[in-house]
Parts: structure tokens; C-alpha cells; sequence
């Protein structure tokens, strides 16, 4: 079987970040994804990002994609595009597929940086074409430059709600509603505003209760909600052809669960997350993670939590001293302290206090192999 | 129509709107961010080091450049110029659609809610690569309107280049 | 089928492709980018149905645009079940809406 040093599962910013302060330590690093490009989500961020100079702020995310891939090519770090990770068994055995089969190798180390999948909504109409996920209309507008319809209803006010819904407008499309469950937005004001300067109507308390067509979406009824239930009488109906939800993500845990992980779950962070320490290292001590496996957070942070793990299992695997490394994981912290901080941020970084919590209260029950 | 005036850190009084260019940052909350500081080659934009603070504007130093405007990734910066003549205003804002308004077109003018405030003229329409596909749109309108207009009706997609399969 | 939905003007993104080849749909031909994902050449030329379901023949379309949910499974080249949104388009690919579970046809 062959033998790798440090596998790292996920192509994303989280694993290219990874990556990449591993092998700059010396590692020698191998990289695997299911996609057939690499860069994860970061190619379909077409904003510039918030954060300071450290977090390259002020740079669309695309940029930054470009920047990681092209450090990953200048360090040698080996890419494996087009492989599903299908299981990892606590020992390291990692089991992949590709064209000509099933294959396996074997990791001393592992960093999971496998991301998270989007939530849906269940109603009348939701199975209907037109109906998707807004990454997947993220995905067909920014990455292939189709549009997925040409009126949109964004359900959700989340910054992804916000975002794609602004980009689905410099697209081409128009956006005839967001609409949110609460009784306020959920995302940065600032992003709403960029949404409500264009015209687009925002409908807060309210919900999608049904899409309407015969084989395609062709109108989307909403109606108001008092305390997330429906008002009977409120209903109204707007002509669209596609309905996009941005309603939350769920960290995408199974290889961690499949190679012993304890998990938590956490609801500032999305759902069940590996339990991990303040160096991303699970509860397999093996494996690490990084990125929106260990709560769903943005870019940024899935940048420098994958420093953080490349940075901890070169250590671990001795190409860092432990002085040295400590240094530079204190900076990381730093930096994530940052983009952890304020209105928005701070919820996310009470829950990663937990889960460290969490992790030292497995530790004293000697649950650690 | 809104007639909100913000108050905030960011926002120059009306004495200072009068005396000529200057930016009005109209970022309202701690988000983890602080490239308008970076931008300012003056330093007239203090965030410091608690990067989720509000941008405080040193109305003194600010000459209403608009360089700030191009790297704010929430797009929350215009500049206000009340100075350019009896009773008009200029009001720049980013802009990330195509097409790009025209130069000296008359244009329908909104607020932040995206409502009709008055009709104004595009006064100009800067790119520079250093922006990254951010272009500075600036509207001339009736001075009364400067803290309120903060956006165009964008205008339509021209069909010109587009083959029509009917013709 | 509808109008083009191809992005041909952004003020961001810089590398816009035109089709530079087909594929065939249900016996059309449709234009297409050599390596883009089936159902982006498909959504592109307004078509939106990949599938019916096996049980209530409901059409089924577009769902996640990333390979998870199945959704816009359809017979490519003879072989059902394929996912369209991670399937990168051949010159002359043969793409047909899919029945049920599809039946595996011998193209050759």
C-alpha cells in the first residue's frame, strides 16, 4: 500500500492552507479531493472579504484561490483531483475511489477538511426543477456563467443568502424577494444594503410555503409568520422561476466519525462537529480538521484553522520544533481571535471554547486512545 | 422616499459636506474589517487594532479622494461633495453591474432603499484596474438630496452586441 | 427549451467562455464548453427537466450543482444514473432525459 506522511482531505481554503504550511515545514503532503478543479468554495466567491491585511482582506475570493493553488504548485505539494475519500479506519488506512477502481493508501497523518453541506427547506413544490440550493446557484453563475433562471426568490438572509443573491443581480438575474423567517436579516447589514440600494424587496417574517408550477417552478407563495408560524390570509404569490435556499450549512463529519472521531454538536457552529483542540487535532490523534468540518464558519477562518492543523501535524510529525511551533500557532490564534470578535463572530468563538472544553473533558476520561 | 440621516463615526456634519469632497462611511456594525484604514494614503480612517470597531473618519484630514470606496468590501463608502456649485450636490458610490452608466447620461437617482429620489446626471465614471472591477460612479443632483441618494436605476442590458434570432 | 442563459457580460469575471462545441440532447444538438458540467450546458440552452422519478415520473432537475444529491441524474452516452452537475462535456456527447432508473442503451 502506498505511504504518504500527511493526507489531507478537501482541496478547499482549509486544506490548501493546510497544505501548504505543512510542506513549507517539510512535509511531504498529499492533497485529495472529490472535485475535478481544486479551491473548494473559494472560486465561487467572486466579493472581496472582510478581515485585515493578515486574512487578505479587500481581495475577492477567487484571488485568493489562485494565490493558494499557485504556493501549493511551487511547494510540490501532490494534488488528487476527481478521488471520493469513501473511509478511513482509525488506523490511517484511507480508501478512495477513481476510474480505474477502488485504491487505498496509508496516512501517518490526517487533516479533514472536507467542508459542509447546505441545509434545504421542505415544502409543497420543493422537488421541482427551479428549486435549488443558493451554492448551487452560486456554482452555475460564477464558476460556469449560466444562470440557473432569471427571477429568483432567495430564501434566507444569511450572508450566503445575501451574497449569492447579489450575485445572482451582476449576473444578469432579477432578484424579486429575500425572504427570511425572523423578524430581521441575518447576514451583514452591509451586504443588505448593497441588495436594497438595487431595488430588491426583502420580506422578513415570512416563508416559502409553496412553489407553484407544473414541471418548473413558475411562481413561489409566501406568507408572513408570527413566531416562525404561518398567518392563514397572508398569503401572496410572486412570479419567479427559481427559488434558492441559503437556510444554514451542517459540517460534513462522516470520514471523521469513520476513523473514531468523538463528535459534539454544537448549534453556534452548525450541528455535530469533531471534538478538537485548540491545535484542530480530534480525538483520534492522528487526525486533525480544519475548516468547516469543525463549525460552519467562512473562508477566512477556514484559512487559517488549516494553518493551524498544517502547522500542528508538522509538529507532530517532528519537522517543527515544538518552541517554534508554538509560536506560530499563537499568531494563527491571534488572527482567528480577530475574525472571531464583535456582534457577529463572537457566538462562533463561546462555541469553540466549548468544544475545547469538551475535548479536555475527554481527555480526562482517558478516552483518547 | 427615507429620509435617514446616519449618525455615526464615519459620517462628516453638515458644516464639513459644505467645505467640499469628503467620504461618508456607512458602516453601522462590528464587523472583523479594516481595509478602508489601509486605503486612505492621508490616515484619515482610524479602526485600530480591535479590527471590528466602527471606522471613526478625521473629517480634517479626509479630502473625499474616494480611494477608501474601492476596497470596502461591504460597499458602504460614498463621498459627498457639496461644493461643486450652487444648489448641486456630487455623490459617488461603487458600482459592480454592467453595463456601466453613461458619462453625462440623465439618470433616475435612489436612496439606500433602492426608492426614487430625483433625477440626476452621471458626472463620471472612473475605472482603474487597481479598483479590481469596482468602478466609482459619480451623480450630480440637487444639493437638498445629498445625504439621501446613494444609488442609480441601473440601467438595462443593451441588446446591441446580442444576436436576435428573429431578425 | 428556453432563451440563452449564458453569463456573455460580468463585471467581474474575467475568463467568460463561448461554446466551442455539442452535445446532443434528446437528439438536439445543443452548444456547449468543452469540460463544463452537462447540466450547465443544459441550464445554458433552458432546459431544467433532467429526469422523471421512478415511482410518480415527477420531473427532477438541478438540486445542489455540486455531485451530492442526485437530482439531475440522466442517461450519458448509454449509461443512466450519471450526475450531469459533475460530468464534464465530451464533444458529441450523447445526453437523453431519464425514465425512471434509466435503461443502459449500447450506443455503438
Amino acid at each position: 500500500m502506498r505511504k504518504v506522511q500527511l493526507l489531507i482531505v478537501g482541496a478547499g481554503p482549509a486544506g490548501l492552507s493546510a497544505g501548504i504550511e505543512a510542506a513549507r515545514a517539510g512535509v511531504q503532503v498529499t492533497i485529495i479531493d472529490e472535485n475535478l478543479r481544486p479551491g473548494g468554495q473559494l472560486f465561487k466567491q467572486i466579493h472581496k472579504f472582510f478581515g485585515s491585511r493578515v486574512h487578505n482582506a479587500g481581495v475577492r475570493g477567487f484571488r485568493i484561490g489562485e494565490k493558494l493553488l499557485q504556493e501549493t504548485r511551487e511547494l510540490g505539494v501532490e494534488v488528487l483531483l476527481g478521488y471520493p475519500v469513501y473511509g478511513i479506519f482509525p488506523g490511517g488506512e484511507v480508501v478512495y475511489g477513481s476510474a480505474d477502481g477502488v485504491k487505498q493508501l496509508q496516512a501517518e497523518k490526517i487533516i479533514l477538511a472536507t467542508g459542509a453541506n447546505e441545509n434545504n427547506l421542505c415544502f409543497e413544490g420543493s422537488v421541482l426543477p427551479g428549486v435549488m440550493t443558493a451554492g448551487a446557484a452560486q456554482t452555475m453563475i460564477n464558476l460556469h456563467h449560466v444562470l440557473p433562471g432569471q427571477r429568483v426568490v432567495m430564501v434566507g438572509s444569511g450572508n450566503v443568502g445575501l451574497i449569492v443573491s447579489y450575485q445572482l443581480l451582476q449576473a444578469g438575474a432579477r432578484v424579486e424577494a429575500v425572504v427570511e423567517a425572523g423578524p430581521a436579516i441575518g447576514g451583514y447589514g452591509v451586504h443588505a444594503g448593497k441588495l436594497k440600494r438595487a431595488g430588491v424587496p426583502f420580506y422578513l417574517s415570512h416563508t416559502v410555503q409553496r412553489a407553484m408550477g407544473t414541471t418548473e417552478v413558475e411562481a413561489v407563495e409566501l406568507v408572513e409568520l408570527d413566531h416562525f408560524k404561518a398567518i392563514p390570509g397572508t398569503e401572496k404569490i410572486i412570479e419567479a422561476d427559481t427559488v434558492c435556499m441559503a437556510v444554514g450549512l451542517t459540517p460534513m463529519t462522516e470520514l471523521a466519525s469513520l476513523c473514531g472521531c468523538e463528535l459534539v454538536e454544537s448549534r453556534g457552529l452548525g450541528g455535530l462537529v469533531p471534538v478538537h483542540d485548540h491545535d484542530m487535532r480530534t480525538t483520534n490523534p492522528n487526525v486533525y480538521i480544519a475548516g468547516d468540518i469543525s463549525g460552519v464558519e467562512e473562508a477566512s477562518t477556514a484559512m487559517e484553522e488549516g494553518r493551524l492543523a498544517g502547522t500542528a501535524a508538522a509538529e507532530s510529525l517532528g519537522y517543527i520544533p515544538a518552541k517554534e511551533a508554538a509560536r506560530r500557532k499563537e499568531e494563527i490564534h491571534g488572527r482567528l481571535d480577530l475574525l472571531r470578535s464583535g456582534q457577529f463572530g463572537a457566538r462562533r468563538a463561546q462555541a469553540k471554547i466549548e468544544i475545547e472544553r469538551s475535548f479536555a473533558q475527554i481527555k480526562r476520561g482517558g478516552e483518547v486512545r | 422616499m427615507s429620509r435617514w440621516i446616519p449618525e455615526g463615526p464615519g459620517i462628516p456634519d453638515a458644516q464639513r459636506r459644505a467645505r467640499g469632497p469628503v467620504a461618508c462611511i456607512e458602516c453601522f456594525q462590528q464587523i472583523p474589517c479594516n481595509p478602508c484604514e489601509e486605503a486612505c494614503p492621508r490616515g484619515a480612517i482610524t479602526v485600530g487594532d480591535e479590527i471590528t470597531s466602527l471606522p471613526h473618519l478625521d473629517t480634517e484630514k479626509c479630502n473625499g479622494c474616494g480611494l477608501c470606496m474601492t476596497r470596502c468590501p461591504g460597499l458602504a463608502i460614498f463621498t459627498v461633495d457639496e461644493s461643486c456649485g450652487e444648489g448641486k450636490a456630487r455623490v459617488s458610490f461603487p458600482y459592480e453591474y454592467v453595463p456601466l452608466p453613461e458619462k453625462g447620461s440623465r439618470i433616475d437617482c435612489t436612496d439606500r432603499e433602492g426608492h426614487f429620489v430625483t433625477e440626476g446626471t452621471v458626472y463620471q465614471v472612473r475605472e482603474s484596474k487597481a479598483f479590481d472591477h469596482t468602478a466609482i460612479v459619480t451623480v450630480e443632483i440637487p444639493r437638498e438630496y445629498s445625504m439621501d441618494v446613494r444609488f442609480i436605476v441601473r440601467p438595462a442590458p443593451t441588446d446591441s452586441e446580442e444576436v436576435n434570432p428573429d431578425a | 427549451m428556453g432563451e440563452d442563459r449564458r453569463v456573455t457580460k460580468h463585471p467581474i469575471l474575467e475568463d467568460l467562455r463561448e461554446p466551442d462545441t455539442y452535445i446532443l440532447y434528446d437528439g438536439k444538438k445543443i452548444p456547449a464548453v468543452t469540460g463544463e458540467p452537462v447540466a450547465a450546458a443544459l441550464l445554458a440552452a433552458g432546459v431544467r427537466i433532467m429526469r422523471h422519478t421512478p415511482k410518480t415520473g415527477q420531473p427532477r432537475g438541478i438540486f445542489c450543482g455540486i455531485g451530492r444529491c442526485n437530482d439531475c441524474k440522466m442517461i450519458v452516452d448509454g449509461v443512466p444514473g450519471v450526475r450531469t452537475c459533475v460530468t464534464p462535456v465530451r464533444e458529441g456527447m450523447v445526453v437523453e432525459t431519464q425514465e425512471g432508473l434509466g435503461e443502459w442503451r449500447d450506443l455503438v
